[in-house]
């Protein structure tokens, strides 16, 4: 463990807004990809189902 | 000779070739299948990448904690241009074959390339900021990574102009192999010219110049970038099928 205490962690040597800038934009973005996707995949399955009442009706 | 068989959606036994998987009905089951797995393990390799390279590995005697950015930069560089590579390569098989589902994969995988690609040249200016005192330089490796997003971009700004998509997939998919020219130039662009930006950090065939828990991390985070681009390039293929074959009998039983 490199870490004495948390600010410490947090300043990772005073390169801290470069490492948690890259760190938190990666993971944000790659969240907001698999969220836009869900909400992608729910638009497409519902359309599918839709498509379905109709042939039905 | 024993011919490998597959499992079909509903049990029955078929064998198994290479255009197997060109069925997008075979696909989107295999893909489903795929997905979750592929998820959990990209989630553990990030976890453990993440304890060790934020906890465990010493700070760089040179670059300080800075260096840490390369447990995400190095992935995301990794897998913008592994992704064009693949992205090219379905777009040319579809090219090839007429296998729509070669070309939903190309489709696919155009967004997450174009994401990673941002990533390595955000993460990168900031590395670059502390370490070389410049956010951006004009460097090769630079100017051919830029050039990749672009790629990326007018591939899929390409496919979204033409309505018909099967038209689309084709004239994408030209682009896409012309554009392929420029993961060579990206690659030995260190080689090639004096770049600012340094050598690779890992070379097959060579002992490893760092630490220990340093290249363990950054290898477990290249594992979780590959798992987290696999499986999220299956399910954006699954969406795809989707819209496009949203009036195939077998997907509206299937969604009912």
């Amino acid at each position: 463990m490199n870490w004495h205490s948390l600010q410490d962690f947090f300043a990772m040597g005073g390169y801290g807004t470069y490492v948690w800038g890259s760190f938190s934009v990666v993971f944000a973005l790659m969240l907001l990809e698999v969220w836009l996707l869900g909400r992608r995949e729910r638009e497409a399955q519902a359309a599918v189902t839709v498509h379905d009442d109709e042939g039905a009706a | 000779m024993n011919q490998p068989y597959y499992s079909t959606a509903n049990g029955a036994r078929r064998r198994l070739t290479v255009f197997t998987f060109a069925s997008p009905r075979n696909f989107y089951h295999l893909a489903g299948r795929l997905i979750p797995w592929f998820a959990a393990l990209g989630v553990l390799t990030g976890l453990a990448g993440l304890a060790i390279g934020m906890l465990v590995a010493p700070t760089d005697f040179q670059q300080g904690d800075a260096y840490r950015i390369i447990f995400v930069h190095v992935p995301a560089a990794w897998m913008s241009m592994l992704i064009y590579m693949a992205m090219a390569g379905w777009a040319g098989f579809g090219l090839a074959y007429r296998t729509g589902v070669s070309s939903i994969m190309a489709s696919a995988l155009a967004p997450t390339g174009a994401l990673f690609t941002f990533l390595a040249l955000w993460t990168g200016a900031l590395w670059g900021k502390p370490t070389w005192g410049a956010w951006w330089v004009w460097d090769a490796r630079l100017t051919s990574e830029l050039i990749l997003l672009f790629l990326y971009l007018g591939y899929m700004g390409l496919h979204a102009s033409i309505s018909d998509p099967r038209r689309a997939d084709r004239a994408a998919a030209v682009l896409a192999l012309v554009g392929a020219v420029n993961i060579p130039i990206i690659y030995f662009s260190v080689y090639w010219w004096n770049t600012l930006h340094q050598g690779p950090s890992v070379t097959l065939g060579k002992a490893p110049t760092m630490a220990p828990a340093m290249l363990a991390a950054m290898l477990l985070m290249v594992a979780a970038f590959w798992c987290y681009g696999i499986a999220i390039a299956l399910r954006r293929a699954r969406c795809i099928v989707l819209e496009r074959h949203g009036s195939a009998a077998w997907l509206r039983r299937r969604m009912k």
